[in-house]
C-alpha cells in the first residue's frame, strides 16, 4: 500500500461521482472500503451485502471497470496507485448508488427453464444415482454458482441485447439438461433456443474470465449450442 | 471513466472475438472492389490488364499482404469458433491449435503468392 489514505470514487448515479478519503488498513476488502464510507462519511450510501464470505452473491460491483465480488476482493488487488473507482453492477437497472435491481437477472433463470422439472412425488422412494452416471458430472458443471450476476455484468452480448438470457441462466439450464433427475429436456431446449437463447452468444468469454468461482459458463453455453443443434437436425426443432 | 462501464475486456477470447468481427467487416468492404476489378474482364483483355497493372504498385502489394492476413485470421477464427463450440477440447488446446494453423496458413499463402 502506497499511502495511509485511499482515494475512493463512488458512482452515485444522479449525484454523480463522489470522492472519499478512506483510511487504509492491512486487511481490507473492497466491501470494507464501501462500508467505511457508509458508516463514517455518508450514511445515505446504499449498497448490498449479506454473508461477507463469498457465499450469497449479493455484493458484486464494478471495481475499476471490472465486475467483482467485493467481499472477497482485497483492496490491494485493485488499487490504481492509491485510487479506486467503484460503481453499480453493469447491465442491470440501478435502484440507488451501488444497489442494482436483480429482478431481470433472476427472471431470466426462470425464462431459461432453470427450474427443477421433477417426475416423481414425495411418496416415491429417493432414486439413487450411484457412480454409473457419467453424465452427472455435466450436472455438477456449474453447481458452485452463487448468482452474483458478475458474468451477466461482464457480458457484452447482454449489454447489446436486453432479451439475451445471459451466461448464468444458460449455465443453469445446461446443468439441468445433464441432470439425470431432471425431466425437462424438451422444455429446456425449447427455452434456450429462442430469440434470447444460447445462439446469441459470441463466445467472447468475459463470463468465464470474470466468474469469481472460476466456473465456465461459456463452455456450458457451447454445450447448449451443440444439444440444440443436434435436436434441430434430429427432430427439426 | 464511467464507474458503470466495463473497461477490462483485454483477455484472449474477447480479442479473438473482436479480431474476427473486424476482419469480417474489412473483407466485406473489400469484396465490391474485388468484383469491380474482375468485372473489367467483361470490357476486354486490355481493360483488365490495365486494371491489373494497378496491382503491381508497391502500396497495393502491401495491401495484399493485409488481405491475406485478414483472410487467414477470419477463416481460422471461424474454424476456432466452430471447434470451440462443437468439439470437446480444452480451451487452451483450441487456442493453440488455431493460432498454429493460422500462422502456417499465412506463411503458406505468402509463399504461394511469391511463386505466382
Ligand atoms: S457478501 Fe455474500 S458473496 Fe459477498
Amino acid at each position: 500500500m502506497t499511502s495511509e489514505t485511499l482515494n475512493v470514487t463512488i458512482d452515485r448515479g444522479a449525484a454523480g461521482l463522489q470522492d472519499y478519503a478512506v483510511p487504509a488498513y492491512d486487511n481490507q476488502t473492497v466491501l470494507d472500503v464501501v462500508s467505511w464510507v457508509q458508516q463514517n462519511a455518508d450514511p445515505t450510501l446504499s449498497y448490498r451485502f449479506a454473508c461477507r464470505v463469498g457465499m450469497c452473491g449479493s455484493c458484486a460491483m464494478m471495481v475499476n471497470g471490472v465486475p467483482r465480488w467485493t467481499c472477497r476482493t482485497h483492496i490491494s488487488k485493485v488499487l490504481d496507485g492509491n485510487a479506486v473507482t467503484i460503481g453499480p453492477l453493469r447491465n442491470l437497472p440501478v435502484i440507488k448508488d451501488l444497489a442494482v435491481d436483480m429482478d431481470p437477472f433472476f427472471d431470466k433463470w426462470v425464462a431459461a427453464e432453470g427450474v427443477h422439472h421433477g417426475a416423481m412425488t414425495r411418496d416415491d422412494p429417493i432414486a439413487s444415482l450411484g457412480d454409473d452416471h457419467p453424465e452427472q458430472s455435466g450436472a455438477d458443471f456449474g453447481r458452485e454458482c452463487i448468482n452474483c450476476s458478475i458474468c451477466y455484468a461482464a457480458c457484452d452480448t447482454v449489454a447489446g441485447n436486453p432479451n439475451y438470457l445471459g451466461p448464468a441462466a444458460l449455465q443453469r439450464a445446461w446443468n439441468l439438461l445433464n441432470d439425470a433427475k431432471d425431466e425437462g429436456r424438451m422444455a429446456i431446449l425449447e427455452a434456450v433456443s429462442g430469440t434470447g437463447g444460447c445462439h446469441n452468444c459470441h463466445s467472447m468469454g468475459s463470463c468465464t474470465t470474470y466468474c469469481p468461482n472460476e466456473l465456465d459458463p461459456m463452455s456450458a453455453i457451447a454445450g447448449l449450442k451443440r444439444e440444440t443443434a443436434k435436436s434441430f437436425f434430429k427432430r427439426g426443432r | 471513466m464511467s464507474a458503470h462501464g466495463i473497461t477490462s475486456r483485454a483477455h484472449p477470447l474477447w480479442l479473438a472475438y473482436i479480431l474476427h468481427r473486424l476482419s469480417g467487416l474489412a473483407l466485406a468492404l473489400f469484396l465490391p472492389l474485388h468484383f469491380l476489378l474482375l468485372g473489367q474482364a467483361l470490357r476486354g483483355e486490355a481493360a483488365l490488364d490495365q486494371s491489373l497493372a494497378f496491382s503491381d504498385m508497391f502500396l497495393v502489394k502491401i495491401a495484399e499482404f493485409g488481405l491475406v492476413f485478414l483472410l487467414a485470421v477470419h477463416m481460422f477464427g471461424g474454424l476456432r469458433l466452430m471447434a470451440m463450440e462443437f468439439l470437446p477440447w480444452s480451451p487452451s488446446q483450441k487456442t493453440l491449435a488455431a493460432g498454429a494453423t493460422a500462422t502456417s496458413f499465412l506463411i503458406a499463402v505468402l509463399f504461394f503468392m511469391k511463386a505466382i
